[in-house]
Parts: C-alpha cells; sequence; structure tokens
C-alpha cells in the first residue's frame, strides 16, 4: 500500500462542526417541547442521527479515511436498523 | 522468514490499526445497542410509566453533559490535528483539557446519581419496590444501568488518553505514529455516540 499523505483537518472546521452539533442538540430539546405526542421521540431521535453521521464523518474522520471503513461502519448501521426494525415488527403485531 | 533479526523499524501499519479499532467499536455496539432494543421494547410496552418516571431526570444536568462531552470530542478531535502539525505542546494541551472536560462530566454525573439516592431510587431501594410501577422501576433499572456502563466508558477513556498524553509527552507518539491517540480519539467519540442517543431517550421525555 502506497503511503498516503494524511489528511488534516483544519481546527476552524472542528469548531464549526461544534457548534452546529449544539445547535442540533437544542433543536432536539425544541422538538420534544413542541409536544408532537408519539412523534416527540422519533423527531428527537432524527436529530440524534443527524449528530452522529456528523460525528462519525468529521470527528472520526470516516469522511476522510478509505472507503472500505465507511463501508463497514454502513452496512453495521444497517444491520443494527434491520434488528430494531424486525424486532419492533414482532412487538407490534403480537 | 526463519530467521528472525532485531529490527529497527518494527512493523507498524496505520491503516490496520485503525481497522482493529473499528472492529472493536463494532463489539460496543452490541453491547449498548442490545441495551437500547431492550429500553425501546420496555418504553413501547410501558410508555406512561416511562414518561412519569423521566420526570424525574433533570434535562438540565443532561443538556450541560451532552455540551460538555461535545466539546471535548472537539477537543481531541483537534489534538489529533495539532500532533500531525508537529504542535506537540498544543496536543498536550487539547489533551489536558479533553481529560479536564471527562471529569467535569463524571462530577455532574455523581451530582444527578446522589440526588437520585436522596430521593430513595437506586437499583432494588425500598422506594422503587413498594411505590413504583413495574414500568418506572424499568425505566430507572436502564437508567443506572445505561448511564452507569457510560460512565464507566468515560472512566476508561479518560484512562487511555492519560496513556496518550503520556506517550505524546515522552515522544514515542507523533505525527509518524499517530495511532495510539487517533484510536484513543475513535474510542472518545465513539462515548459522545452513545451520550448522543441516551441524552434524548431518557432526559428529552416530555
Amino acid at each position: 500500500m502506497e503511503k498516503e499523505k494524511h489528511h488534516i483537518v483544519p481546527y476552524k472546521v472542528y469548531i464549526y462542526i461544534l457548534v452546529a452539533l449544539i445547535a442540533l442538540t437544542f433543536g432536539s430539546i425544541g422538538i420534544v417541547h413542541l409536544n408532537l405526542g408519539g412523534y416527540s421521540v422519533l423527531g428527537a431521535l432524527v436529530f440524534s442521527t443527524v449528530k452522529s453521521i456528523i460525528v462519525l464523518a468529521i470527528f472520526m474522520h470516516l469522511k476522510f479515511d478509505q472507503p472500505f471503513l465507511r463501508i463497514m461502519v454502513g452496512f453495521v448501521a444497517l444491520v443494527f436498523s434491520a434488528v430494531i426494525f424486525i424486532t419492533f415488527l414482532d412487538y407490534y403485531f403480537r | 522468514m526463519e530467521h528472525v533479526t532485531q529490527h529497527s523499524d518494527p512493523h507498524y501499519d496505520q491503516e490496520a490499526s485503525k481497522l482493529g479499532m473499528w472492529l472493536f467499536i463494532f463489539t460496543e455496539l452490541l453491547l449498548f445497542g442490545g441495551l437500547f432494543i431492550v429500553y425501546s421494547i420496555y418504553r413501547f410496552l410501558n410508555p406512561e410509566a416511562f414518561q412519569l418516571a423521566g420526570n424525574e431526570l433533570n434535562p438540565v444536568i443532561g443538556t450541560i453533559n451532552t455540551i460538555i462531552l461535545l466539546v471535548s470530542s472537539m477537543t481531541i478531535a483537534m489534538a489529533t490535528s495539532s500532533l500531525q502539525k508537529k504542535n506537540k505542546g498544543l496536543t498536550i494541551l487539547l489533551l489536558e483539557i479533553t481529560i479536564m472536560l471527562a471529569l467535569v462530566f463524571l462530577i455532574n454525573k455523581y451530582f444527578e446519581w446522589g440526588v437520585k439516592f436522596d430521593h430513595g431510587i437506586w437499583p432494588g431501594s425500598q422506594h422503587l419496590i413498594n411505590d413504583m410501577s413495574k414500568g418506572e422501576i424499568l425505566f430507572f433499572g436502564l437508567y443506572f444501568v445505561m448511564t452507569g456502563l457510560h460512565a464507566l466508558h468515560i472512566i476508561i477513556g479518560m484512562i487511555i488518553i492519560i496513556v496518550a498524553l503520556k506517550r505524546v509527552q515522552k515522544g514515542t507518539v507523533h505525527a509518524d505514529r499517530p495511532s495510539l491517540l487517533e484510536n484513543a480519539g475513535l474510542y472518545w467519540h465513539l462515548v459522545d455516540l452513545i451520550w448522543i442517543f441516551l441524552f434524548p431517550l431518557f432526559y428529552l421525555i416530555h
């Protein structure tokens, strides 16, 4: 494998990302206070999912790493969501 | 190779090291993912009890701890950048800040749990068993196990970061050999990721 020059993320990018993550945190608090009933959990989890994708891509460097790591993480996430989905199918239709 | 001689440049594979860390992170997903599924099912089966019990938690402390972890994730990410830029002093400073933030998180957790204990709420407490419904007992059981397991990860993360910090100071972790710091960072971000989901599920029940 050839030695690639490592991608160095500028400090500024990390600060922008932090601001975005804190904004999304308050977004999730806001959406819960809108009293959307059963949808407020869903709304908060959508915010969490967006936050975790940002953390994975930038903080955990997946965006700059080799594609096979992205594929692996994506596949694992997919399998995990499938397990949750199937578990709920089971409980919902009991 | 039959004849192994002392090598001045031992085998070092940054990509493999990172891959190994990711595989470990997947096993952590099995641990916490299982607990998240247990939580979801019990919440689905006991929605009112979870709401009632969730009101006992303090969303302000939850929010403060969320922000503390997000900032600490940023500082350790910046530390990897500054290591690559060969700025040793800044790397050490950023790692020290990360460790301090982790400590503040744990102190908040200590007071948060302390308030629960003062209210007579801990796994197996008389108040919990005598006065609360099955759903509330489940909620607090999951709350203590999941935030406790997460706090344990914070403590382990701190130890790993302290080791990385010592190695940076000694000069054995540097721009050409950053794996220990990078993997410490990956572990720390994982701790952050778990909290990103714990926060809305426990503190934002409205």
